[in-house]
């Protein structure tokens, strides 16, 4: 048991130990809570309501005052232990030690990553990037850009691809929107929306009832995307997920996953403004580019720990795969079918469909074939440019 | 403090709101004890998550249950408006009002308006009844799964948790005598906004351990057998650790064991787990993935943990 500071009393706090706790909601604060000054006065006060020679109560006081969503449990409980062993040491050598012992605070946004980490992640295309001379040649003319639209990305050259890069981020989805039970005025279609209506009729007196009308409004569904980034991928990665990092900055409540061996949420890189940066945050982030797949295992895995929190209120999910997969392709039917129960729409993107002569021999791809609502071809702009039109809600071709 | 509500009656410890709580049958730790001490005396609302099936939406009913309060339930949903959750206009009884006027030749519409958009013609829903006190003590107000509401409604809770007073256009400002105990439950199918976090104290509900389900699902099942709690306290504790779509709370323990003493079992076997299967697993998957070896498997090693525990 720690000296939590001498002669705490329930009436008020020694001022050593408001000091100390105060000392304590900092390095909770270095660690990524979000405490403000506002917070740190509730810890205080919090403590003031309990019983502080108790460690119990003093420990659960705070705990209900600063923590304020399950992610940050351990961090507090780590920072507790290492923070209360000796309180009067200076906050930043606790920090240290705090991110040292770690595995906790992994996960957390970090600001900016360098530069580097993207050129490792893709060194390459990012050799070529510096050469200024090409980059001063290649002006894609109209026509050029049609042919640019036709090429596979696979055979893209490092400044076809940087053109091709741009003319992504330029593209917006126009998704087809759903129906909320949120209301908006409306000229005869709809209901009668009866607080105008009387308002209106009190105006004329009563004699004559003229009818106001509301309808739903209508905004667009989630999106979760899933994307397959194994090797096999490999040549369309980069470019699918610009076009994911196009999709996330265009509207709210985008979710997106990356799968290869396992399965990895990267939601939040691909919020950043920048996609570079992104993508360069995301190659640092998951371990398994370029290695192997397994579908059903990932899909396994996004069912029971995701699907229910993101798949709510009717979202469209996309799936990026070649469907080659080295698992069990019973595992990969039943988790597909599990997820096309759970959703609203299943796309199925796939950049070997460029192929015209392509049938699905492969196992994993008979597996998953019969439980998406499409599966479309994503291996040059114009396929991409067709799946926006796709998405805002045109036939869908099966 | 905020407010100067009648206090007397909250319990002035954590001792005692845990005492107060079992008082209802709940089992309570001192984490969940702390965290509802801190919102009665300090005057928050409290914001409980964990999976389903643990019991959050329990507190509150054993809160207004303990201290004698009313409980106003408000359940969530995507869409919830103004209109089902704050207040509503009686269209029905202004219209019939609108012609009474009219045939008794009323001609002052002016005051024809304010009659009718008062007070008496105002259908209060959860949250506007929840501002108000009876004999000086408020109300618990219990807003259940607020992850299933949208981002809409969640702004207008931040502000009414904020100063708890609602303003009706037509009327005015209504304004809580003493803001009402509010506990607000999440699933996490969404995440809550941060700032309606800040304002809470906030506890995550784990599953309890064995010893602790065993007090739970004893209190609620009063005449259980021990022999057969211990069981399926056990048998559900290690389905836990199975890969589940979902995961058995306590409250299907608590259905289990109320099913097999209706089947005169004090004791579990293959035979009577398999058929009663449906009770603690809700997806088809799940009970097929267990039904048969698994669970067998399961009981056998529960069996033989019970064993070589009553040989310490």
């Amino acid at each position: 048991m720690t000296d939590l500071g001498s002669g705490g009393t329930r009436a008020t706090l020694a001022e050593g130990l408001g000091r100390r706790v105060t000392r304590f909601g900092r390095l909770l604060r270095g660690a990524g809570l979000k405490l403000g000054p506002g917070q740190i006065v509730g810890g205080l006060q919090a403590l003031e309501a309990v019983d502080v020679t108790r460690r119990d109560e003093f420990y659960w006081a705070l705990h209900a005052s600063w923590v304020k969503q399950a992610e940050d449990r351990e961090v507090f409980q780590e920072a507790f232990r290492l923070f209360w062993r000796d309180p009067d040491r200076p906050v930043n050598r606790v920090l240290e030690e705090l991110l040292a012992s770690s595995r906790l605070i992994e996960g957390r946004p970090r600001p900016k990553t360098s530069r580097r980490v993207l050129d490792a992640m893709d060194a390459e295309v990012a050799e070529r990037r510096e050469d200024p001379i090409e980059a001063e040649v290649v002006r894609l003319t109209h026509s050029s850009s049609e042919v640019l639209r036709e090429r596979d990305f696979e055979q893209m050259s490092a400044s076809e691809l940087r053109e091709a890069e741009r003319a992504i981020e330029r593209m917006r989805l126009p998704v087809r929107p759903i129906r909320t039970r949120r209301w908006r005025p409306a000229v005869r279609s709809g209901t009668v929306d009866l607080r105008r209506t009387i308002r209106a009729t009190l105006r004329t007196g009563g004699s004559h009832i003229g009818l106001h009308w509301r309808e739903p409004r209508e905004r667009p569904p989630a999106l979760v995307v899933l994307c397959d980034i194994s090797g096999s991928m490999a040549g369309y990665t980069r470019m699918l997920l610009r076009f994911v990092h196009a999709l996330t900055g265009a509207r709210d409540r985008v979710h997106t996953f990356l799968f290869g061996t396992r399965l990895t949420n990267a939601t939040r890189y691909l919020r950043y403004r920048d996609p570079d940066e992104a993508l360069a945050d995301l190659g640092s982030r998951v371990r398994d580019w370029s290695g192997g797949t397994r579908i059903g295992r990932s899909l396994r895995d996004f069912n029971l720990h995701w699907a229910r929190r993101v798949l709510s209120q009717g979202a469209v999910v996309l799936v990026i795969s070649d469907g080659l997969d080295r698992d069990d392709p019973e595992l990969l039917g039943a988790e597909m079918a599990r997820l096309k129960r759970s959703t609203r729409r299943v796309l199925w993107l796939n950049p070997l469909l460029r192929y015209s002569e392509f049938e699905p021999e492969a196992r994993g791809i008979r597996a998953m074939l019969p439980h998406v609502d499409a599966h479309l071809p994503v291996h040059n702009l114009e396929s991409l440019e067709a799946l926006a039109q796709t998405l805002s809600g045109a036939a869908i071709p099966r | 403090m905020s407010g100067e509500a009648d206090t007397e009656d909250l319990p002035g410890s954590v001792e005692g709101v845990r005492e107060l709580l079992a008082s209802q049958d709940y089992v309570a730790d001192r984490s969940l004890a702390t965290a509802v001490h801190l919102a009665l005396t300090l005057q928050r609302p409290l914001l409980l998550e964990g999976e389903a099936g643990v019991g959050k939406t329990e507190v509150g009913k054993v809160l207004a249950g303990g201290l004698g309060r009313r409980l106003i339930r408000l359940q969530c949903y995507e869409g919830l408006d103004v209109a089902t959750a704050v207040y509503e206009w009686d269209y029905a009884r202004q219209m019939v009002e609108i012609r009474i006027a009219e045939a008794a030749g009323e001609t002052d519409r002016s005051r024809l308006e304010a009659d009718l958009f008062s007070e008496s013609f105002l259908l209060r829903r959860p949250l506007l009844e929840a501002l108000e006190s009876r004999e000086g003590r408020p109300p618990v107000l219990l807003i259940d799964e607020l992850d299933r509401a949208d981002e809409p409604f969640e702004a207008f809770l931040l502000e009414l948790l904020s100063d708890f007073q609602i303003t009706v256009p037509e009327i005015g400002t209504i304004r809580a005598e003493h803001p009402p105990i509010v506990v607000i439950t999440s699933n996490r199918t969404r995440e809550i906004h941060d700032a309606l976090r800040r304002r809470c104290f906030y506890h995550w509900l784990d599953y309890p351990d064995a010893e602790r389900e065993m007090q739970i699902v004893g209190v609620r099942v009063p005449d259980s057998p021990k022999r057969l709690l211990a069981r399926v306290v056990a048998f559900v504790q290690s389905l836990r650790d199975i890969e589940l779509f979902k995961v058995p709370g306590v409250a299907e323990s608590i259905d289990w064991t109320r099913a097999l003493m209706a089947l005169g079992k004090d004791g579990l076997d293959p035979a009577t787990v398999d058929e009663t299967l449906g009770i603690l697993l809700k997806y088809e998957d799940d009970v097929s993935r267990v039904r048969g070896e698994t669970a067998a498997e399961l009981l056998g090693r529960v069996e033989q943990e019970l064993a070589a525990a009553s040989l310490d």
